[in-house]
């Protein structure tokens, strides 16, 4: 689900959660029933609370070996006085994550970037996806190909992406629950199989790459429920044009509060109830920089009406660890990995603390 | 045993031979080197501490801002500056921050900051709550509009709790504010508040102004060339600054009066400098026949040279040595007692800390040293000149005919003083004028002997009336270089006293005077730590029952140059036609169409704002052109000050916040009762920040201020007196010792024993008296200097020469009276001695 999406919620919603503050903003609610439209929907909702464009997959670089990416940007509308004229008014916050997963590194290189939107530096365009925060960009062009240019002190990206598929809409048509309770949900699309072409440079090196990638796009004003410390999420390009998506939301003790996905295969799309999703973890990995374990292999079972279908998750490598915590953000897990005839990412988040959601 | 090291015997034995049995005379001069040392150096290491202070305090307000912009004046420059300058190539980030002076609850004197934290991450992250990396996630207060954050100092003033609610006041507006966190990386002592940018312009009605960006370049991107480049895209209200002109805004701050304090000290060194000469001059004058002998035993003149100057280095070493430990314990005392500007109020905020500064020691030391070593150098040359057979028998001068020489070199040294005078200012620090107060000072000391003879003439020419009287004329008439050793001291110490009471008076009576000028009326009322007044606030106040008439003023900040601290921006209702100011020299009526302003005697030499040029200053976005119609005679804002009419200022800026009034009470209502009720008509948040006062609590409060920053002055003034009093005491001592067989042989041919004292007490007198004099027309010399030359150059200010005629007598008299007493001290001691031994010892 990419629900995590981490770094903002632990802004957005901390503002929210100070009860010193009156809410000033009406955020609109996700309903069942709505009609995605693109490229509108390629674009912001600025409305609602929260919002991202998350790009994963995997690399192809000049030398050959697979290396992970990461691309993504967020934005959330924090609860504050909309009567403040200044055009500092923080109506709207960015931000951005990249990372570069590189087996020969052994861990994750990161960089990011966080703004209040304005003044032309940082803007999330409405009506298609153009969404910038200083030199970072994330843009869908006219030929309907995204591109994306970010990067740090240890490395830059410029990659092109080209949807290969239409668009898997989670959920009922787009409308995809994240808890028991109704209003516990969001808009969520997703685009697999999309082919990357484009340039990386690192230690002032330059290579062209090619690859495979994921692209979340989901929408939302609701918080999931109190007792949720985390959630699992994977999606996975399989060969022969299959995407699967598979998320948990968990509680304290680690058991499933919420559950959900889906499975495109050959035409044919399947929406997972709660019930028709499992995660047991396989392999464990301790970070040693934060202590946080991370069941960095698992075993995904999912109920289709052909039978249990069973992939075992095994990541890139086992230190994909990324601490976004100097930029607001938290401590999750977030990397390549594989399955028997595919290949995607698995993201780990609430292993280092409960979110603060 | 070779000659050589006959030689080396002989000089360790005739060394500590003296010293031991002169204790007192080597101590004493190893005292007034270490006395010169220590002060120079305290001075120094204060300041270099304080300035050390200022500009990490600079460094951590600014974080770790490459370059900064900052508008001209607190109303800012427009935010379109933020986008434009983000786009310069080479900048990494840029941070945008409202900035006001406010008042946190009980705490005044704070900079209250707005900041968009999500910036201010990447540029000045001491400007945060906490510091990033770690657990640094910006808390739940991130954009609350209410929350700020206050850095320690701000906190233990304002007298809140975290949690607490605290009211700020800036830009004329209170509002309330929750405190929600401590700012643990600001520097000790300064007090700052930070909140979110937007509520910062929103609550303070700053919408679309900035006073600040804070820039972090790319790596590896040329500062030069990206100052240049932002220079283009920036309005003309905004300035670029960087850590050097930041340091050097700082630095001139206060350079002035630190190289005031410093003069001072190196003036105690050179004072050092003339007791070792006199202690050297006389000890060699004594071990005369010693020093024949050795000539006669074939030790080479320059051996007898090296030997006093080896003497000299000695001392210098002991001293200057001393004096570095002295100076660090006075650096150190100081600092805690009066803080980093010796009381001249130019540094706010934190204590500094002491820092040792080995490069300045290392200088002081030399100069220490050098003082001591040509303070020998005349003694040792006179030593080595003398004739062996004549010098055996102990007769003659102590050293050769001073007095043909001197008149030369002394005429000489006054001619380059005076010329030195007209030299101009070299940085801001008036090196000539030193430089002259020093030739001067050089020259009245070589003159010594040869004035010394020409004013004792007329009474040696004179029948006296007593024997004693006319034995002590004589005698210092006839011996004018040994009256003349003493006369170094008390004539070098009494002029620089002298001249700076001159200085410091003149100073304060015109202080005064202009004090008169600018206070006509009855009340005046100002609002401090970000308080002001708005319209409605201005008719409540004019409405006060017993109000006549009420002026209101804005004074704010102007920053004409990065390099130099902004000026005073008064804005008053001046009207057309000429001010009420006290204005010095002509009025120039402004063209048609041109705005006039008024710039302040020191605004007017720093910045060339001479009576009728034209410059364009940086109000409002495009800048506006001015006239200067006049200059004004200003001693309070020492960085300059511009006057301009509100009416003019208020069209320009938009602005229609007052800081200040001057109330004229209605006759018959007594002014305290008007103040009552005017504090009762301001805002009730400001209130508590208003001061209402009457002139003449003000004219006392500024005096005071006056006299705290001459505090250190009159220290030091005090220890240069007790130097040269030491050096009188010791010359004395010295010279009556010397003079054992003429007391003997006075005694033997029937002189009593109290004539013999009177005469000494005649002698000492009349040196004292020959020293008071001489020293007073030098000190009024160099205290012209000071106030005609010195002063204007190092504070760009005038003042009128004022005589403080008490104190000259005063002087004049206890110098008489100390020298009397010193030389009839000495005298006892020498004539307990057996008389008729004395005569004989000798021979």
């Amino acid at each position: 689900m990419a629900l995590s999406r981490r770094g903002f919620s632990l802004l957005a919603l901390a503002v929210t959660a100070n009860p010193a503050m009156a809410a000033h903003v009406d955020y609109p609610r996700v309903r069942p029933g709505a009609q995605l439209r693109f490229p509108a929907d390629h674009g912001a909702h600025p409305e609602h609370r929260t919002e991202w464009w998350y790009l994963t997959g995997w690399l192809r670089t000049a030398g050959g070996e697979p290396n992970g990416f990461q691309v993504t940007f967020f934005r959330t509308r924090p609860d504050v006085d909309p009567a403040n004229p200044s055009a500092f008014a923080p109506r709207q916050v960015l931000f951005a994550h990249a990372a570069l997963s590189d087996p020969k590194v052994g861990r994750l290189a990161h960089a990011q970037r966080v703004a209040r939107a304005g003044f032309g530096l940082a803007e999330a365009r409405v009506g298609d996806a153009d969404i910038r925060i200083d030199d970072w960009r994330f843009w869908r062009m006219a030929d309907g190909r995204f591109r994306t240019r970010v990067g740090g002190t240890e490395f830059q990206m410029d990659l092109t992406v080209a949807p290969t598929q239409p668009p898997v809409l989670q959920g009922e048509h787009g409308f995809s629950r994240k808890g028991p309770a109704l209003e516990q949900a969001s808009y969520y699309y997703s685009l697999p199989h999309m082919q990357v072409s484009g340039m990386l440079r690192r230690g002032g090196r330059l290579e062209s790459v090619t690859g495979e990638a994921w692209m979340d796009r989901e929408w939302s004003s609701s918080i999931l429920g109190a007792d949720a410390v985390g959630w699992d999420w994977t999606g996975l390009n399989l060969e022969g044009g299959g995407a699967l998506t598979a998320f948990q939301v968990r509680d304290a003790s680690g058991q499933s509060l919420w559950a959900g996905g889906s499975l495109r295969e050959a035409g044919n799309m399947m929406a997972f109830a709660p019930a028709d999703v499992w995660f047991e973890p396989i392999q464990r990995w301790r970070s040693p920089r934060t202590g946080a374990t991370y069941p960095v292999e698992q075993r995904l079972s999912v109920k289709t009406p052909g039978g249990v279908r069973i992939w075992r998750i095994r990541p890139l490598f086992n230190d994909q660890e990324l601490d976004s915590r100097a930029g607001g953000g938290p401590v999750y897990w977030e990397g390549a990995a594989t399955v028997e005839g595919g290949r995607g990412y698995l993201e780990l988040t609430g292993y280092a603390a409960p979110l603060r959601m | 045993m070779r000659p050589e090291a006959a030689g080396g015997l002989a000089a360790r034995w005739m060394l500590l031979g003296e010293w031991r049995a002169h204790p007192a005379r080597v101590a004493t001069a190893v005292m007034a080197i270490a006395v010169g040392v220590a002060l120079a150096f305290a001075v120094h290491l204060i300041n270099a501490s304080a300035l050390n202070e200022f500009s990490k305090a600079l460094r951590t307000v600014n974080g770790d801002a490459d370059l900064q912009v900052r508008s001209a004046s607190p109303q800012g420059f427009a935010e379109s500056a933020y986008p434009a300058a983000a786009g310069v190539e080479g900048i990494a980030a840029v941070s945008p921050g409202v900035e006001f002076a406010a008042s946190v609850g009980a705490a005044t004197g704070v900079t209250l900051i707005g900041l968009d934290p999500l910036r201010a991450a990447l540029v000045t992250p001491a400007l945060l709550s906490a510091p990033t990396g770690g657990q640094a996630a910006p808390g739940a207060e991130v954009f609350d509009p209410d929350a700020v954050r206050l850095s320690p100092a701000a906190l233990a003033d304002a007298g809140v709790q975290i949690g607490g609610d605290v009211v700020i006041t800036a830009a004329g507006i209170t509002r309330v504010f929750r405190v929600v966190g401590v700012l643990s990386a600001a520097p000790e002592g300064r007090k700052l508040a930070v909140i979110d940018i937007a509520a910062a312009q929103w609550r303070f009605g700053q919408l679309g102004r900035l006073q600040r960006l804070d820039l972090k370049l790319a790596p590896g991107a040329d500062a030069d060339r990206v100052s240049e480049a932002l220079r283009r895209v920036l309005p003309v209200d905004a300035a670029i600054s960087n850590r050097q002109t930041a340091g050097r805004r700082s630095d001139s701050l206060s350079r002035a009066y630190r190289v005031n304090l410093q003069m001072l000290g190196l003036v105690a060194l050179l004072t050092g400098g003339f007791l070792v000469f006199s202690a050297q001059s006389l000890s060699v004058a004594r071990r005369r026949p010693q020093f024949a002998l050795l000539r006669v035993l074939g030790t080479p003149r320059r051996a007898l040279m090296a030997q006093v100057l080896a003497e000299g280095a000695i001392v210098g070493v002991f001293g200057a040595g001393a004096g570095l430990a002295v100076g660090f314990g006075i650096a150190a005392t100081a600092l805690r007692l009066l803080g980093g500007d010796l009381g001249g109020g130019y540094f706010q905020g934190g204590r500094p800390q002491l820092v040792f500064a080995p490069v300045a020691a290392a200088v002081f030391f030399g100069l220490g040293l050098a003082a001591a070593i040509l303070g020998a150098l005349l003694p040792a040359r006179a030593a080595a000149r003398a004739e062996p057979a004549v010098a055996l028998k102990g007769a003659g001068e102590v050293w050769g005919a001073p007095g043909r020489i001197s008149a030369w070199t002394a005429t000489a040294l006054l001619c380059a003083g005076a010329l030195a005078t007209t030299a101009p200012a070299i940085g801001g620090v008036s090196v000539f004028g030193y430089l002259a107060i020093a030739l001067l000072l050089a020259g009245g000391v070589t003159a010594m002997p040869w004035l010394a003879r020409l004013m004792l003439t007329p009474l040696s020419r004179r029948d006296l009336g007593s024997a004693w009287a006319m034995l002590a004329a004589q005698r210092l008439w006839g011996a004018p270089g040994q009256g003349a050793l003493a006369l170094c001291g008390i004539v070098a110490s009494t002029s620089l006293m002298i001249a700076m009471a001159v200085m410091v008076t003149s100073f304060r009576s015109s202080v005064t005077e202009w004090l008169g000028q600018i206070l006509p009326a009855d009340l005046y009322v100002r609002m401090d730590g970000g308080g002001g007044l708005d319209p409605q606030a201005q008719t409540r106040l004019a409405t006060v029952p017993g109000v006549a008439h009420i002026a209101f003023r804005r004074t704010t900040s102007l920053s004409l140059s990065p390099n130099l601290p902004p000026i005073a921006l008064i804005a008053e209702p001046l009207g057309k036609g000429r001010p009420t100011l006290p204005l010095i020299g002509r009025y120039a009526p402004p063209p048609a169409g041109v705005i006039s302003v008024w710039a302040s005697e020191p605004a007017a030499r720093i910045y060339g704002l001479n009576t009728g040029v034209r410059r364009r200053l940086p109000l409002g976005p495009r800048g506006t052109l001015v006239n200067v119609a006049g200059v004004w005679r200003d001693y309070a804002h020492q960085q300059g000050a511009i006057s301009i009419d509100i009416g003019d200022y208020e069209r320009l800026t938009g602005e229609h916040l007052r800081t200040e009034a001057a109330v004229t009470v209605t006759p018959g209502v007594a002014p305290a009762e008007v103040a009552r009720r005017l504090r009762a008509a301001l805002p009730p948040a400001s209130a508590q920040q208003t001061l209402i006062a009457e002139p003449r609590e003000i004219r006392a409060r500024a005096l005071s201020v006056f006299d705290r920053s001459f505090l250190v002055t009159y220290g030091l003034e005090a220890i240069a007196i007790l130097v040269g009093l030491t050096g009188v005491g010791a010359t004395f001592a010295a010279q009556t010792l010397a003079r054992a067989k003429e007391f003997g042989m006075l005694r033997h041919v029937g002189v009593r024993r109290g004539q013999v004292v009177a005469m000494l007490a005649a002698e000492g007198a009349l040196l004292g008296a020959v020293g008071a004099v001489a020293g007073i027309a030098l000190g009024l010399a160099m205290s012209q200097v000071l106030i005609h030359v010195v002063n204007p150059q190092s504070f760009n200010w005038t003042m009128r020469t004022q005589i403080p005629w008490v104190l000259l007598m005063g002087v004049t008299e206890s110098l008489v009276t100390t020298s009397a007493g010193a030389a009839v001290a000495a005298g006892w001691r020498a004539l307990s001695a057996d008389a008729i031994r004395a005569v004989r010892e000798d021979w």
